[in-house]
């Protein structure tokens, strides 16, 4: 199992790392027993993301998910950010192991959870349909 | 970029000395040694003297060495050979729950045609209780198998002592000495053990052999049909290469024994009081004193094993990790597990293995690396609450 060059750049120098005082919508997902725990916060403004953090406890390719969704949906209308799928994510990163892939489940799943927070903040009613995850397949437990 | 070394648990680097032992073997090592012309006796000769090494380091005669192919093959070969030798006995094993992967494995496969495995659970140190292996013999139990050394938290078990329950019983003991056999003294009859594998790649010989040793007169079952190598219990044509080195390996283990474990732990306690005094909220695995001289296995907390491996290994340090990410089953270390560390926790497992190869400058090295990745990582996790820290 090896990483990729693009992977290793986004554990090596992740980018957005962080979180704001005032954040517009928080999500955290993931368990530590599966190894990983990722936490995205969001900043939004005239329904587009106009800042975002993320705190990852997790391997290489966590770290690497998180720092790259982080800079997909950057600037993106809520709507264009919830189109991000994992598979995109793992793309952009010239692919994960194998073994890996439900890491970029988990930064899929963070955006909407953050996401999800931000609407119920704001409209008092979160996502109306949660996007189907291929996640428990990935999982061991 | 400097190049430490500290993953030792997983091989070691192959001896100086025993690289020489090996090269006249290249070239004239290529006689069958079952043949009886001068060319096959170079290779004879050569295998005898190995396996008298061998043989030497753990105090067995020299026909108690069996050659194999590694460690792995020596816990299968033991595990699966002895118990298909002592079918009328009873289909009953003891082993513990911190075995290696190539005891607890054929264990499993054994359970599906029948057998039946008792799972021993250990302390928080990774110490099996002898009263329990006492407790979980009944009228059918074959073998006990319980490892001498783990090579994941260093805990060294109570072999001595398990050894002489199973001896008053009549039952066959094997143990799992991969992480200990040239690490540390073994003296096969003073505890009473019937089989102990081993693994050349463990005490600085070459990858691709080990060996299974096998008390005089306790029946096994062939690991491989064929001739008549190694006694008939291993055909196949010998590994000279890896037996000359292996037998080399084990010479200089023996020899060097009291240097080696007194530089190999003295560095092991230099860089674990130095991480415990750079870095707070560290645990160290396994027991405080009974172990191996060169394992410091260690849970850092609110951070994530495979982590701390890529930025150690971008400063050209090696180490391994025991948690879930690093596995290919997504699951925290068993061995760590099964001393009940907290699941979060486990996950910040890393094991630093020490070895001949290592020096002062190494662990200052180590020393000034990591502290900052750990505060690096801490930064990014969303487990660390920094204002819990300064308190």
């Amino acid at each position: 199992m090896q990483y990729s060059a693009k992977v290793m750049d986004h554990f090596a120098n992740p980018r957005n790392v962080g979180d704001f005082p005032d954040a517009d919508g928080v999500g955290e997902v993931g368990n530590p027993a599966c190894g990983d725990i990722m936490k995205m916060s969001i900043k939004v403004k005239n329904n587009v993301i106009v800042d975002v953090k993320f705190k990852t406890f997790g391997c290489g390719a966590a770290i690497a998910t998180s720092s790259i969704s982080t800079e997909m949906i950057k600037g993106k209308t809520i709507d264009e950010a919830l189109k991000l799928t994992n598979k995109a994510v793992a793309e952009a990163l010239d692919g994960l192991p194998p073994a890996k892939m439900h890491c970029s489940v988990l930064a899929e799943e963070a955006i909407e959870a953050a996401i999800d927070d931000y609407l119920k903040k704001t409209t008092g009613k979160g996502l109306e349909k949660k996007k189907s995850h291929a996640h428990d397949e990935h999982h061991g437990h | 970029m400097e190049k430490v070394y500290m993953d030792n648990a997983s091989g070691t680097p192959v001896h100086p000395k025993v690289m020489e032992a090996i090269m006249p073997f290249l070239k004239d090592g290529f006689g069958n040694p079952s043949n009886l012309h001068q060319f096959g006796r170079i290779s004879s000769d050569a295998i005898q003297a190995a396996r008298g090494q061998v043989a030497n380091l753990v105090h067995a005669k020299p026909n108690e060495i069996i050659f194999t192919s590694s460690g792995t093959e020596a816990n299968n070969f033991a595990i699966k050979g002895i118990l298909a030798a002592h079918k009328k006995k009873g289909n009953h094993i003891i082993t513990s729950q911190i075995e290696h992967f190539s005891v607890l494995n054929p264990l499993k496969s054994l359970e599906k045609s029948g057998c039946e495995v008792t799972y021993l659970p250990v302390d928080k140190y990774g110490v099996v209780n002898p009263d329990d292996v006492k407790k979980a013999i009944k009228p059918t139990t074959t073998m006990v198998s319980v490892m001498y050394a783990n090579g994941e938290i260093g805990t060294i078990e109570p072999i001595k002592e398990i050894g002489t329950i199973t001896g008053e019983k009549g039952i066959i003991f094997h143990t799992d000495a991969v992480a200990a056999a040239g690490n540390v003294p073994i003296d096969v009859s003073d505890v009473h053990v019937d089989a102990l594998s081993m693994s050349a790649n463990q005490f600085n010989g070459p990858p691709g052999i080990g060996a299974l040793y096998l008390r005089e007169g306790v029946r096994i079952l062939p690991f491989m049909d064929g001739g008549v190598q190694e006694g008939g219990r291993r055909a196949g044509t010998e590994n000279i290469i890896g037996i000359v080195g292996m037998g080399k390996a084990a010479e200089l283990a023996k020899l060097e024994m009291p240097q080696r474990l007194s530089k190999v732990q003295g560095l092991r306690n230099q860089l674990r009081d130095g991480i415990l005094k750079n870095i707070n909220h560290v645990y160290v695995n396994g027991h405080p004193t009974n172990r191996l001289p060169g394992n410091l296995s260690l849970c850092i907390e609110y951070i994530e094993g495979e982590s701390v491996l890529l930025f150690l290994d971008m400063q050209g340090i090696a180490i391994s990790s025991g948690s879930a990410c690093t596995s290919r089953s997504l699951k925290a270390s068993h061995v760590i597990m099964a001393t009940g560390v907290d699941a979060a926790l486990a996950q910040g497992t890393v094991l630093f293995s020490m070895g001949i190869n290592n020096s002062d400058a190494d662990v200052e090295y180590v020393l000034e690396k990591l502290p900052p990745i750990v505060e690096r990582l801490r930064q990014m996790s969303p487990l660390y609450n920094q204002k819990q820290m300064k308190n």
